[in-house]
């Protein structure tokens, strides 16, 4: 029911939203929940277990009660809190977990069935018969289980992340947090002021008070304005702060029209994050209309909303009386239920003492209330039913670093413990301050203690004047009465669950939890967790602190993956690398393929090529026959100069490399510090003193680290400098028959000898040639700076196509490198050493990385499985990378397991199909005949074992 | 979380690589032996509170001996090594 | 009396009230056969088993918090046999035979769900790796599948297949491979140990490890001193000190991984999923919630807690592989901390101190071993000699470089694999 004459919202804008269907009136400033109270909607959804009526408890982001589904299809949410969404035009609101409707929900007789579905009771059965549980019982549960549902459809990607920097970051815009800022933004701080609602006030605008003769909203009006004036102070309402990270970060969730996951770094914050009331257990307390006494003043308030007609109060704290005042005042009937003796009378409402609430009636809502006081029983009429059980400091962040909270007798409740977050200091009802003098009074006290830890000056002020009555809490956690007493409204956790843990002896707070899932809902508990280990605690007579507490993690409210994954979506995942020529290769119509972070050209179809495998055989025979280009820029390029680059390199690479002389090329092995290959290349030291360390595609990042690691941590006293030079330089690859006479064509190169290299210029532009091969033919690998990579490419494709030749891609350059036997990452897959390979004479014997390790018995065992050829026995049969090797009689199993393949492929150049594999013992069996087994595939090929080059072994090609 | 690199001070940890322990610095001899060997390449002392550890820091490329509680992710110290 | 839904029917309709405890709370006694340090997963299964298999149940499991308060308490549930170098595959398909029977042996509901498993692949080298791995499972007799992208489709018609970064090539489908609920496994084994006669002694903090000439005595503890002829360390996470109580340096670095779980939500995900090309995995539990994971944050720490780098990039994985979870949202996120080896494997062996057994190394995948290790720890502690499955994880491979099981191949750094 709206009240006129109450409220912040803007009645000069009105607006309207439906809910399942139906259309609610509201004003700009309300929420979903103020909005439904106003047009008096009070069942708004379901609970997770017994399907019970739900309604709105709390109105913030605690609420574990009023979860809707906002909007339809990419933008829909499910389970967000009516009390946090924000009335909208044209907003659908959804009630979830309900079927058919809301109001008549066939799975509310699970609740009939409660005895049966005590905390647990699904660890007791379902065990029999075996095979139901995955085919009936699972299938029945899972889909019983949930509450709200995704949209199916691919969420908006709208999201967005950013990053700030503040020397204070406050937690919270009530009194606490405001004054903080205040104190902080006066003396010249950066300050970051976030708060979770789109208006910063926090309580104060959800109480009948003043501040410094002000109504307490004006005040925080007007010390908002001050701190917008302030130009180092930063505001950020809708913020809210989600987790409390190491070194000072802090994530934080900014809700707008899409959201923004922000990670704030500050050198000190304040949490000012206020309190969360608590309930009181008695029978019926879950029914719609049951609400805390807090948030009934604050919908008054905050949006003029009278949460019913009727309503009780029930309490134990002065604080609960001031929602029976208030309401009073603003013309709705209430009755004060105070559990105490020594209640106070009320100001101007009837006061039950000693009143205590021991059962509620309503179908969809509460209805009326038995109530026994000192004056006897009774029966009440309310459609509201207002409950404090006190104040539980909002501390949840002072546990985001494993800190516990401490218990404080005189509060009856948990405050935190000081320093349990570095750089994190409470304050206010945050940190038990729970009046307002208290609150502005520690916001004032923070901030100026933050200063002093940034090593500011603190101006003196006077602190605002505001209430300081004396705040009395006292522990009442339950009502002695028969019925179920909720605690988790969430996920229906009961006094009997509770108590039912504690009699299965599942004592310990983490087992209570974890046993009967109370606290584990979206709400986290925080409405609810003090008050379930406050039974616990009763059930095994050990009291509160030797209970303790379970604690809080981040975040500290629901965050959407597509806020913390923002920007992610399709291909925003990576980066994507492309080479100089890049537009050409797609140009020419070849797929592009992933190659770790770099895309890659696989094959250049020719007009009538329908499959890979025809363009991929003609540009083999290509290079074969002709010539071919291949684009090689993405292999790592590391240019090392200095007087010790030589011996530098012999502590990286296995062989010695410093004797290397200049002008020429060597094949290089690196290994890892225990033994393993790590990675290959060639190793090219030009005249006039740098020298080329060239990797895999692949490896091009971790070597670098890796030299760097040498040089800084193990040569430390080596002159010798490195850089990275792979996206400097454009690199193409030129093999066949023809290379020689296309390098000619392309301008004035020197004739190099096989392994040789040299330093030119083509076309006026800077260039390096060198005579290596990959593919087994006369090969040159010519590198330009990249911006004339695309105009070599060109060239060299026009140049190779005028002699016959093509341009080869990925694929071809695999065969080639099969044919021949030579080695990528599907060899050096980090288990294999060199001796596996067939490289153990590279090993020299020096200290380089690895060698020492690499001599270990079980990495030079004549068994390992080492590197061997094979070829299919049947010239067409087929053989296939991954399959496993057995001998020839041998079952497929793994005693039996003699290898496995490490590269196939079909070789255009032989006619039938070549692999590499890894085989126990490989090089003594060679002319051996065994068995690949492909299961996965369903091949099985009689293969004979062979050298690993089946092409051209002498190497005369190449050598030219 | 926030690290020290000694050239550029404190910076997002996302910027850093983790190795091992500093203990990777002191590397036996060619000849140290089996044990000397096992013990550098796979034992760890792995302390639980103050650890000296070898990170790299992309951005300049430097490897740093950072200080560390491995308790509460404090950074007290960070040295080129 | 054991547990059945004629028994919760029964109790329902009486008030619960016969409900008895599902352990004894006793006193440590001043001597045992064998105490178990640490009542993790792993810890309960080895007490259980040793009474179950050989008849020892003079037996304490000493756990320094509450039962399952370890790594046990904080997974993301996963259970699968799909390793592929000898020593893992029997190893983990020993331990997927005793989970497919724990319901019946335990008397206890731990939903072990055989919902599937499937593992991305980007690129026509992942697919061959995945195909040897399927061909390793295939040999040791488990189930394994390949899927191409097509196939991918057909089961998880819900992933970007059009816009990833890293084109979905197919897939390897472990079909028995699932969850189960994590909780329920440790206290199904502390039941099941408890009926059997062992203690289990919990909030009791081990400080110290009697050995004299060069043979183990007993413990120390918060609550005095325990006698024992044997003592066995499985205390995944904290291996390095308690080992260092019994002067032992030992081949773990500790660091953690985090895990995350969405609010409920109505049935989205029916498999276990892995991508490929960045850390993240997801399945979605009974209760609706979905559960995911990524890589370790990669530096030793003991503190059960994670940072943003790794949350931020899993929750990115997230988005380009299934956008359609955009909309849940993030409950809760822990830490577990990881004992991570040298080469990703486990060790379950003797050490240099007689009576003295050690259990750590699980990485980050001990939960799914949890049948197994207690299996081949009970066996060897019981027999003085290795279990045949778990014969390989010795202590001594890293110096000799015999029967390294490096799956990731990434070599002797414990946080990379």
């Amino acid at each position: 029911m709206r009240l006129d004459g109450h409220g912040l919202i803007d009645r000069t804008s009105p607006l309207s939203f439906t809910f399942d269907g139906r259309r609610i009136d509201a004003f700009s400033g309300d929420t979903v929940a103020s909005a439904l109270l106003a047009n008096g909607v009070r069942l708004v959804g379901r609970s997770f277990k017994y399907h019970r009526p739900r309604g709105i408890f709390t109105c913030g982001s605690e609420e574990p009660s009023a979860l809707v589904t906002v909007g339809r299809g990419q933008g829909q949410e499910p389970n967000a809190r009516a009390t946090m969404v924000e009335a909208a035009e044209g907003l659908e609101v959804r009630s979830q977990n309900a079927w058919p409707s809301l109001r008549v929900d066939v799975m509310a007789a699970a609740d009939l069935l409660h005895p049966f579905f005590g905390a647990g009771f699904y660890y007791k059965t379902f065990m029999w018969p075996r095979a139901f549980w995955e085919r009936l019982y699972e299938p029945a549960i899972r889909r019983a289980a949930g509450l709200g549902r995704l949209s199916g459809v691919p969420a908006e990607d709208d999201a967005d992340k950013a990053y700030s920097f503040c020397e204070l970051l406050v937690i919270g815009a009530g009194p606490a947090g405001l004054m903080a800022a205040l104190t902080a933004g006066r003396a010249g701080a950066d300050v970051i002021l976030a708060d979770e609602h789109p208006r910063m006030g926090g309580r104060l605008l959800m109480e009948a008070e003043e501040v410094d003769g002000l109504s307490a909203a004006d005040w925080a009006e007007e010390a908002v304005e001050e701190l917008a004036s302030l130009p180092n102070v930063r505001l950020m309402p809708r913020t809210t702060v989600t987790g409390a990270y190491d070194g000072g970060v802090y994530g934080a969730l900014q809700r707008g029209a899409s959201d923004t996951f922000w990670r704030i770094t500050c050198a000190r914050a304040i949490l000012a994050s206020g309190a969360i009331e608590r309930s009181i257990a008695f029978p019926g307390n879950d029914r719609p209309g049951v609400m805390l006494a807090g948030a009934v003043r604050g919908y008054l308030h905050r949006y003029g909303v009278a949460a019913g007609r009727e309503v009780a109060v029930f309490g134990a704290t002065d604080d609960a009386h001031r929602t029976a005042r208030d309401l009073t005042r603003a013309g709705v009937e209430a009755v004060m239920l105070d559990a105490r003796e020594d209640a106070p009378a009320g100001d101007g409402f009837e006061v039950l003492t000693r009143a205590r609430v021991t059962g509620t009636t309503g179908r969809h809502g509460i209805a009326t209330l038995t109530v026994t006081h000192a004056g006897g029983a009774r029966s009440l009429h309310a459609d509201c039913l207002a409950v404090s059980g006190g104040w539980n400091p909002a501390l949840h962040f002072t546990c985001h670093h494993n800190g516990r909270p401490r218990w404080d007798e005189a509060l009856a409740t948990f405050v935190p413990t000081p320093d349990a977050v570095r750089g994190l200091a409470a304050a206010g009802a945050a940190r038990g301050d729970f009046s307002t003098h208290g609150a502005l009074a520690g916001g004032a006290a923070a901030g100026r203690d933050a200063l002093a830890a940034l090593g500011r000056s603190a101006p003196e002020a006077p602190l605002p004047r505001a209430e300081d009555r004396p705040v009395r809490q006292q522990a009442f956690w339950m009502v002695e009465a028969t019925g179920r007493k909720w605690l988790d409204l969430q996920n229906d956790v009961t006094d009997k669950d509770i108590r039912l843990s504690a009699q299965e002896a599942f004592r310990s707070v983490e087992h209570m939890k974890r046993y009967t899932t109370q606290g584990m809902a979206a709400d986290q508990g925080k409405t609810s967790n003090v008050a379930a280990l406050a039974l616990l605690a009763d059930a095994t007579g050990r009291g509160i602190p030797a209970t303790g507490t379970t604690t809080f993690r981040p975040p500290y409210v629901p965050v959407p993956i597509a806020a913390m994954g923002a920007g992610a979506r399709g291909r925003g995942f990576a980066p994507e690398r492309r080479t100089a020529a890049d537009t050409d290769h797609r140009r020419r119509g070849a797929p592009m393929i992933e190659a770790g972070l770099w895309v890659r050209p696989s094959y250049y179809p020719a007009p009538g090529e329908t499959t890979w495998r025809q363009s991929c055989d003609r540009e083999v025979r290509t290079v074969r026959e002709r010539v071919g280009v291949c684009d090689v820029s993405t292999l790592g390029k590391i240019e090392v100069q200095g007087p010790d680059a030589g011996a530098f390199l012999d502590i990286v690479y296995a062989n010695r490399m410093s004797t290397l002389a200049e002008g020429r090329v060597r094949y290089g092995l690196m290994l890892r510090e225990d033994g393993h290959v790590m990675d290959d290349g060639t190793c090219a030291r030009l005249p006039g003193g740098r020298w080329i360390v060239t990797t895999t595609t692949a490896a091009a990042g971790p070597v670098m680290r890796h030299m760097d690691y040498a040089r800084q941590c193990l040569a430390r006293d080596l002159d010798v400098s490195l850089v990275s030079v792979t996206d400097h330089w454009t690199q193409i690859a030129v093999a066949g028959p023809l290379a020689r006479r296309l390098l000619d064509s392309l301008g004035d190169l020197p004739l190099l000898p096989f392994m040789g290299c040299a330093e030119t210029t083509l076309g006026g532009a800077p260039a390096r040639l060198f005579r290596i091969s990959f593919s087994g033919e006369e090969g040159y690998e010519i590198a330009v700076p990249a911006r004339f990579g695309a105009s070599l490419w060109r060239l060299a494709v026009a140049q190779a196509e005028s002699l016959g030749g093509a341009p080869y891609g990925l694929e071809a350059l695999n065969v080639l490198r099969l044919e021949k036997g030579f080695l990528t990452h599907a060899e050096m897959d980090g288990r294999t050493t060199a001796y596996d390979l067939g490289l153990g004479g590279m090993v020299a014997d020096k200290d380089a990385i690895g060698v020492a390790a690499s001599r270990r018995p079980g990495l030079v065992d004549p068994d390992r499985p080492r590197l061997v050829g094979l070829v299919p026995i049947d010239p067409a049969g087929v053989m296939t990378a991954g399959a496993h090797l057995y001998d020839r009689s041998a079952a497929a199993t793994r005693p039996n397991g003699q290898g496995h393949v490490t590269s196939a492929g079909h070789s255009p150049t032989l006619g039938h199909a070549l692999g590499l594999a890894l085989l126990r013992g490989g090089p003594e069996r060679h002319g051996e005949v065994i068995r690949l087994v492909d299961a996965m595939r369903h091949v099985e090929t009689e293969v004979r074992v062979g050298p690993t080059c089946a092409y051209d072994p002498d190497g005369g090609r190449m050598r030219g | 979380m926030r690290l020290t690199c000694p050239h550029c001070g404190a910076r997002d940890r996302r910027e850093f690589t983790y190795h091992g322990p500093a203990s990777l610095l002191d590397r036996p001899a060619p000849d140290a032996g089996e044990a000397a060997w096992n013990a550098y390449l796979h034992l760890r002392d792995n302390p639980e509170g103050e650890s000296r550890e070898l990170w790299y820091h992309e951005p300049c490329r430097a490897w740093a001996v950072i200080t560390r509680d491995t308790r509460t992710h404090a950074v007290h110290g960070s040295a080129a090594p | 009396m054991g547990y059945s839904g004629f028994r919760v029917f029964w109790e329902g309709l009486t008030g619960n009230r016969g409900w008895r405890p599902v352990w004894r709370e006793p006193e440590p006694k001043a001597r045992y056969k064998v105490l178990v340090i640490g009542g993790g997963g792993h810890g309960l299964s080895t007490a259980y088993y040793l009474a179950r298999n050989h008849g020892i149940t003079d037996v304490a499991v000493l756990e320094k918090g509450w039962l399952g308060s370890g790594n046990i308490g904080r997974n993301t549930t996963i259970v699968r046999a799909n390793y592929f170098l000898p020593g893992n595959s029997e190893f983990y398909s020993h331990s997927l035979k005793l989970w497919e029977g724990l319901e019946g042996e335990l008397g206890y509901n731990v939903m072990h769900s055989q919902r599937g498993l499937i593992n991305l692949f980007h690129s026509d080298g992942q697919r061959d790796a995945f195909v040897r791995r399927g061909n390793a499972m295939a040999a040791q007799g488990d189930d394994a599948v390949l899927l191409d992208r097509e196939g991918v489709r057909g089961l998880l018609p819900y992933l970007d297949f059009e816009q990833a970064r890293f084109p979905i090539h197919g897939g390897l489908l472990h079909p028995r491979g699932g969850t189960a609920r994590h909780d329920a496994v440790a206290w199904g084994y502390a039941r099941a140990a408890d009926a059997r006669g062992v203690d289990l002694i919990q909030n009791c903090g081990v400080t110290g490890i009697r050995v004299e000439n060069g043979r183990v005595r007993g413990v120390e503890t918060t609550r005095g001193p325990i006698e024992a002829e044997s003592v066995a360390i499985v205390v995944a996470g904290r291996t390095s000190q308690v080992a260092a109580m019994a002067g032992l340096r030992v081949p773990i670095e500790s660091h953690v991984l985090q895990a995350f779980v969405t609010e409920g939500l109505k049935p989205v995900i029916d498999h276990v999923v892995s991508f490929g090309m960045g850390h993240f995995y997801i399945s979605q539990s009974d209760k609706g919630g979905l559960v995911f994971g990524g890589d370790l944050d990669f530096h030793p720490s003991y503190a059960q807690r994670g940072n943003l780098p790794m949350a931020e990039h899993v929750m990115e994985a997230a988005m380009t592989l299934m956008p359609v979870i955009g909309r849940a949202k993030v409950v809760r996120s822990w830490g577990g901390i990881m004992d991570m080896s040298p080469d990703g494997s486990p060790v379950i062996d003797r050490t240099d101190v007689e009576g003295l057994f050690l259990n750590c190394g699980w990485n980050y995948g001990g939960f799914k071993a949890v049948p197994a290790s207690g299996w081949a720890l009970a066996h060897l502690i019981a027999t003085g000699a290795p279990h045949e499955s778990a014969a390989r994880f010795r202590l001594d491979r890293f110096r000799t470089g015999r029967g390294l099981m490096d799956e990731e191949g990434t070599g002797a750094q414990h946080h990379l694999h």
